[in-house]
């Protein structure tokens, strides 16, 4: 953002103002992440820096946080929990999602403003109330405490973010490029695989994505709804903030830190490709 | 080529087109719906269900006319005036030693006890006393506890032998029902739901006031950057948005804590004394800043795509026409970016009045939100009928903000990142 030619001895005062005050949103929207960073590797049990890590005296600086983390066994079995609940609810939701969405998609879609509003509400619904309702729900036909329960849960609670996702694709994809390629000689089946398909499956795997971290990052509803056999890293992250406040969390947290930057990485590089492939690119 | 007006168009076959049109929307319209059905399926038993059940609980009030149906069978016609005779203390005998058979006798004193402290004793000294009950019941009984003199028990009672009851949803506004069925305020040491619906709600307002100012101009400062450059500091919005939200709450615990990095650097900087260092968690500064920073990106992105579309010209123009920089922008620019503003306060309230994980964790006793509470009587106070009946409200509220968005906007025009 340039400063106009014509601007104004105080426009230009007010422009870098402007740019430092950004700069500070910045750093209240993104530093928080970043301080944690270098605080899991605190060789005191403490939340905050030690002298010795201000003065960078390595002898302040530990890995036992992250040892704790990956030998204990009640830390890797949450992890092992989030990774079986997760997947299963992202294939899940991809699936009856991406197909929906190919329904949503058709311009003849009966209702469909009130059926977008009802797969969408999973998403505006308080988590508390999706919890509770849950809860008594699940209780009453046995599925409380069982794997089946939470998987079925956070495959609705990941179910709008695939709708979204994948309608959005679907409706800027080109409807000529499928006559473009059959007047070329391609049979539905190739023009499935080699035209459509590539188009569409980054909205896809981009939704699959958000569903996964939504089940991945879940506290709420597996709080109420699962027995200490489902626990998960979230809810074994939520007891040790509540309880025994230790570093060890802030290792975790790192650790899904990092999750979080590959996770946008892998979106930013789908979003890009699929921009490439219709030939939009940016200025 | 024109084709004579009464002659219909038909297809090769001889069908009109128009008849042949109507038939292929309405295969259409099928197989658009079949796509759609499944999920409907799931989310009709998976959410919606849950939903019913949860709407169903905090009406649902079984206990005494199922576990007393002896004794409100007795009471029917018995007009309150005195207290009921010997038929009616026999059937509470047999009800309490059939309920004491079937161990269920606590739901019911739980029940009563919503309504009349004291009941739960009395039922349980009662029961306990059973199996020694003589006849005449009436004396036998008022002996073993004042209460079943009291006419007020029997009047609530039979109060309470309706199959569904609207109790609970006074109870989450901090009403009862009085003997005589008026409906009164609950002694002010037991008010406890509306002031927190209230601080729910201001607290969230002032959450959504803060990030509509942090994330203004981070949106504008965004779409005046090349796309290059813009999708770079994109990255900084989205980064928060995918991090866990139990990791960005941590970091602020570890931030604003009285031991915490701030305070630290503070007194490191000589601005606060080290007995002075500032309680910035667990109340309801704590709640706000940590809220405002996970909620921000919600403002943000809503906003961003509402300026993308304001053509800079518009600005020039505006300047050239002799505006100056602010009026310029008052005038013009600002009122283009309403929709966006409405948009991300809406989506930012309703997030934020139904968040649990950060006022239970950084909020302390004087930052939480309703929420806190469905979940203490989820779990602790185990009134589910209560819980359910607070939340019931609160997706009520949820529910309202979600249409007026709805008709703002369009959930269909929801973008993530």
């Amino acid at each position: 953002m340039a400063v106009p030619s014509y601007a104004t001895r105080g426009e230009r005062i007010w422009h870098y103002v402007f740019l430092g005050i950004c700069a500070l949103i910045f750093l209240f929207l993104v530093g928080p992440l970043l301080i944690i960073i270098p605080l899991s590797f605190n060789a005191q049990p403490y939340f905050t820096f030690s002298e010795e890590m201000l003065r960078l005296d390595p002898a302040g600086y530990s890995l036992r946080w992250y040892e704790d983390f990956f030998t204990s066994s009640a830390w890797l079995s949450s992890i092992k929990n989030s990774f079986i609940i997760g997947i299963a609810s992202t294939i899940l939701a991809t699936i009856l999602g991406t197909v929906a969405a190919l329904g949503l998609s058709n311009r003849h879609m009966p209702a469909r403003g009130a059926i977008m509003a009802l797969l969408i509400s999973p998403m505006i619904v308080p988590l508390i109330i999706s919890a509770a309702a849950m809860f008594f729900f699940f209780s009453k036909i046995n599925l409380a405490q069982t794997y089946l329960g939470v998987i079925l849960a956070h495959t609705a609670l990941g179910i709008p973010f695939v709708v979204i996702t994948v309608t959005a694709t679907l409706s800027s994809f080109d409807t000529t490029l499928i006559k473009a390629a059959h007047s070329l000689g391609a049979n539905p089946t190739r023009t499935f695989f080699r035209v459509v398909l590539p188009l569409v499956t980054p909205g896809v795997v981009s939704g699959a994505l958000f569903a996964f971290i939504t089940s991945f990052d879940e506290v709420v509803v597996v709080l109420f709804i699962s027995g200490p056999a489902q626990t998960t890293m979230p809810i074994q992250m939520w007891s040790g903030i509540r309880e025994q406040i230790s570093p060890t969390i802030l290792a975790v947290a790192t650790l899904l830190v990092l999750l979080s930057m590959l996770l946008l990485t892998t979106l930013e590089l789908l979003r890009r490709r699929s921009e490439r492939l219709r030939g939009i690119t940016p200025e | 080529m024109s084709q004579s007006p009464s002659v219909p168009l038909t297809t090769a076959d001889g069908v009109p087109l128009k008849t042949s049109l109507r038939r292929a929307v309405r295969r259409s319209k099928v197989k658009a719906f079949l796509l759609v059905s499944p999920l409907l399926l799931f989310l009709g038993i998976a959410f919606v269900m849950p939903i019913v059940e949860m709407l169903w609980r905090s009406v649902d009030n079984p206990e005494v006319s199922t576990q007393l149906s002896r004794t409100v069978t007795a009471l029917e016609g018995w007009n309150g005036d005195a207290l009921p005779d010997e038929p009616v203390f026999a059937a509470l005998v047999e009800d309490l030693r059939e309920g004491q058979a079937a161990r269920n006798l606590g739901l019911l004193s739980s029940r009563l006890n919503y309504e009349k402290s004291g009941m739960r004793s009395a039922i349980n000294r009662t029961a306990r006393q059973l199996r020694a009950v003589e006849p005449p019941f009436r004396e036998a009984l008022i002996e073993i506890n004042d209460t079943w003199g009291e006419l007020e028990t029997w009047r609530l009672i039979q109060r309470e032998a309706t199959p569904y009851t609207l109790s609970y949803y006074l109870a989450a506004v901090d009403r009862q029902l009085t003997p005589m069925g008026e409906i009164v305020q609950v002694p002010d040491h037991l008010k406890v739901h509306v002031g927190l619906f209230w601080r729910t709600f201001w607290m969230s307002a002032v959450i959504t006031g803060l990030t509509l100012l942090l994330g203004y101009p981070i949106a504008f400062l965004l779409t005046s950057l090349p796309l290059r450059h813009s999708n770079l500091l994109m990255i900084l919005v989205l980064l928060p948005f995918w991090t866990s939200l139990l990791v960005r709450t941590t970091t602020w615990i570890a931030i604003l804590q009285s031991q915490g990095v701030l305070n630290d650097v503070m007194v490191a900087l000589g601005v606060i004394a080290d007995e002075a260092r500032w309680q910035m968690i667990h109340n309801k500064a704590g709640t706000i800043i940590a809220m405002t920073h996970i909620l921000l990106p919600f403002m943000i992105l809503p906003l961003y795509s509402v300026m993308k579309t304001i053509p800079p010209s518009y600005m020039r123009a505006a300047r050239s026409l002799g505006g100056k920089p602010f009026l310029s922008f008052r005038r013009v620019y600002f009122p283009l970016t309403i929709p966006g503003i409405a948009a991300g306060g809406i989506l930012v309230f309703i997030l934020s009045i139904g968040y649990y994980i950060t006022p239970a964790l950084v909020g302390g006793q004087s930052g939480r939100f309703i929420t806190n509470y469905i979940a203490y009587h989820m779990q602790t106070s185990l009134n589910w009928g209560l819980a359910a009946a607070i939340a019931s409200i609160l997706l009520f509220v949820v529910i309202v903000f979600y249409m007026v968005f709805n008709r703002l906007i369009g959930v269909d025009k929801v973008k993530l990142g």
